[in-house]
């Protein structure tokens, strides 16, 4: 039925034109971030906080960044670092009296931090959908597949049963499921993990929205078929010039589908670059720490995996200071007291850090720490994490590391 | 019937191990057209039927010759007006016939014999045409109770378990009222209260009486799903709270209250049976369960049968619902542990 793909276009073709008064509004918010006259979302400052018995959890904790239309960013940290509640919270999903949500987070002029739900309810789906991170569970189980693309369809564009149908298989259809008509009739749980997250996503993209919240989408999910479902991600992204947000903790996901990428650490975003300059121009600490922790298919058998030592942080009482300073191989007495400030290098590589890599003051530090073995410093140049042999070998390899670079 | 519809292969599978290859690689279990939907649906029903445990089985079957026992016998009443081959549950097989000018030739407290299959009562009315007018009673208490407890029961811990929050402290507190009354000593109450002993009033007295149950099944379910993320997803695509009560949560709360309703059932005809043995259930001469045991305990001594049919009827069905219903629990157990 051509006609309605036609019917999709223009919907398309619409808000294409709406483009340009919005961008008068996020450049007078936007602020300092609002370099991009284009930012399709601009957030600023935002922070929610959890009211537990135990205190206030700061999940996510002074946000800022801007997206611009059909530009993609990669949200890179490990688990409790805020990246689900970051995105969570731009969809308004953290429900209970006990979460605390504060700054600012404009969508086309829209504010969607502190506004009610049903203010933002035409937003969602139309506008800026979400895909959920296990496909097991983000499916009505006992809701045949079809209908759940179609309700969602029906109920935003106002068209026919049978249209809605035709639009649905062809959604179906566009998200590579084969005997999209037959998939109809399944229940969720007829199908594999893969396809579920393939009808996820066709429900996310049914009403063509301008900007898609992926929550770790392929987390749950086999490593081929979590090829599969990016490399779907980034050609509908395209087809459809979408933004996206891509949440994940693991950096080869972002690494060729992102334009920039952010690395959350603590609730906050420690480093922020494009995709290439992040990769070929580490500054922060932790970024380094996680790009070393991916393991080389040139390793060796049983090279031990170089992780991080230590644990997420306390995000109820976190470290003073740089909230990565307990766990960093570069920190010094200044890291434990002085919270860093955000410094831009060039073009927009923003980080956060007193001692940022690649510098002479970082080999400094390091060489100092190594000297006065720390046991953060030493487990990396050692390449092992067990604080027992960290102690032991400590002063042996003091004396052939003289020229170490430390990190790879 | 969400239960049926629903289920299409997990449990039955599970059951027979020889069903059918997986769904997930065979399509042809939802290439099923609307057309051929009835077709399917009759075999699924076969097919979880075969599945049952053979105790189970049973246990279904007595439970459809009670069912079709009590249709049979209020259709003979109402519709057929006694035209139907069961006997009069209410007359004297001994008293008097004004047409015939004679005497009845049966007997009170008979034992059982051709003419009456379970012999007689005090006064020689034919046990087996009360026991199965006796299970009309049993079966709309039963299904009365049962449906209002699913709906106002299940509706209202479906909801406080999806909103939370102040609603659900109210709502809940009331819930716990109920429950802090002592069953049986309101329902004297209320049956006193009201006078009209019909069926529908006893039946909507003990259904009052079983909301708490229903809704905290309801509730503890529906937390579990509001949980779930296909939740989140409905919120996500902008999908009002209500609707998302209604077509997101209840759907996954109801096999469960479902299948807890035939437990409950059991437990319905019981008090009714209690309600009766103490004379406060339906008007006599309607024969119960219950009001039979009760007027047979003064000729125990004479004859022990006449109490131990009601009872026996009472018992088994008891047993069954409970049969039935345990099982169809596991099997929503097992399908929602597999989702």
């Amino acid at each position: 039925m051509p006609g309605i793909r036609n019917f999709t276009l223009v919907i398309r073709g619409e808000r294409r034109e709406r483009d340009p008064s919005m961008t008068a509004t996020s450049s007078a918010i936007g602020g300092r971030l609002n370099r991009d006259s284009d930012d399709l979302l601009v957030v600023e400052d935002l922070k929610t906080h959890f009211e537990v018995p135990a205190g206030m959890v700061k999940a996510v904790d002074g946000v800022s960044f801007s997206l611009g239309r059909g530009r993609t960013l990669g949200v890179v940290g490990e688990s409790g670092s805020g990246k689900t509640v970051l995105s969570r919270t731009l969809m308004n999903l953290n429900l209970g009296s006990n979460v605390h949500s504060s700054g600012s987070a404009i969508f086309e002029g829209r504010q969607l931090v502190g506004v009610k739900p049903k203010q933002l309810r035409d937003l969602w789906g139309l506008d800026i959908a979400m895909v959920f991170q296990d496909p097991m569970t983000s499916l009505n189980p006992v809701v045949k597949v079809g209908r759940q693309v179609t309700e969602h369809i029906r109920k935003h564009l106002g068209v026919s049963k049978a249209e809605a149908r035709e639009t649905a298989i062809q959604l179906l259809r566009s998200v590579r499921i084969p005997e999209a008509e037959s998939r109809f009739e399944a229940y969720p749980h007829e199908l594999s993990g893969g396809m579920r997250q393939r009808v996820s996503i066709a429900i996310a993209l049914a009403c063509g929205p301008k900007l898609l919240l992926a929550d770790e989408p392929t987390t749950a999910l086999d490593v081929t078929v979590q090829h599969q479902i990016l490399n779907l991600l980034a050609q509908q992204r395209r087809e459809r010039n979408m933004a996206m947000v891509l949440v994940t903790h693991d950096l080869g996901v972002v690494a060729g589908r992102t334009d920039e990428i952010a690395v959350m650490y603590a609730g906050r975003i420690v480093e922020k670059a494009s995709t290439k300059v992040l990769f070929s121009d580490v500054r922060h600490p932790y970024t380094e720490a996680l790009l070393r922790s991916i393991p080389k298919t040139s390793n060796r058998n049983h090279t031990r995996l170089a992780a991080i030592a230590g644990r997420p942080p306390d995000l109820i009482n976190p470290p003073s200071g740089c909230k990565f300073s307990p766990r960093c191989p570069y920190a010094q007495p200044k890291c434990f007291e002085e919270e860093p400030p955000e410094v831009n290098a060039f073009e927009d590589h923003l980080f956060s850090c007193h001692y940022p890599v690649g510098t002479e003051e970082n080999k400094a530090a390091w060489d100092r720490n190594l000297a006065a073995g720390r046991p953060e410093t030493v487990a990396v140049a050692t390449g092992s994490v067990s604080e027992v042999d960290i102690r032991a070998k400590g002063e042996e390899i003091l004396a052939d590391l003289t020229t170490s670079e430390g990190a790879d | 019937m969400t239960i049926q519809a629903n289920e299409p292969n997990i449990s039955s599978k599970l059951a027979e191990g020889t069903a059918e290859k997986p769904a997930t690689i065979a399509p042809d279990a939802a290439r099923v057209d609307p057309e051929d939907a009835p077709v399917g649906r009759l075999r699924r029903i076969g097919r979880t039927f075969g599945s049952m445990p053979i105790l189970v089985k049973l246990s279904s079957f007595w439970l459809f010759l009670v069912v079709f026992g009590a249709i049979y016998a209020k259709l003979d009443v109402s519709v057929f007006d006694g035209a139907l081959p069961l006997q009069d549950p209410n007359v004297q097989t001994n008293g008097f016939n004004p047409d015939t000018l004679e005497f009845g030739t049966g007997e009170p407290i008979e034992g059982s014999s051709w003419d009456h299959w379970l012999g007689t009562d005090a006064i020689a009315r034919d046990t087996f045409a009360r026991i199965v007018h006796g299970a009309w009673v049993s079966l709309v208490v039963a299904s009365i109770a049962a449906a209002f407890g699913v709906i106002v029961g299940g509706f209202l811990g479906s909801l406080v378990g999806f909103v939370r929050g102040r609603t659900e402290t109210i709502i809940m507190s009331m819930v716990d009222v109920i429950l802090a009354f002592p069953a049986l000593v309101l329902l004297l109450a209320l049956v006193s209260i009201f006078e009209v002993r019909s069926l529908l009033v006893i039946s909507l007295v003990i259904g009052f009486l079983s909301i708490p149950a229903y809704s905290r099944v309801a509730r503890a379910n529906s937390l579990a799903v509001s949980q779930r993320e296909f939740v989140a997803a409905a919120r996500a695509i902008g999908t009002k709270p209500r609707t998302i009560l209604f077509k997101e949560v209840i759907p996954n709360v109801l096999p469960t209250v479902l299948a807890y309703a035939m437990v409950a059932a059991a437990f319905v005809i019981v008090v009714e049976g209690s309600l009766s043995f103490l004379g406060l259930s339906v008007q006599l001469p309607q024969s119960t369960w219950g009001n039979m045991i009760n007027q047979a305990r003064r000729d125990i001594k004479l004859n022990v049968s006449q109490v131990l049919w009601p009872s026996l009827a009472l018992t088994i069905t008891v047993l069954s619902l409970n049969q039935v219903g345990d099982w169809f629990q596991q099997r929503s157990a097992v399908r929602s542990s597999a989702l």
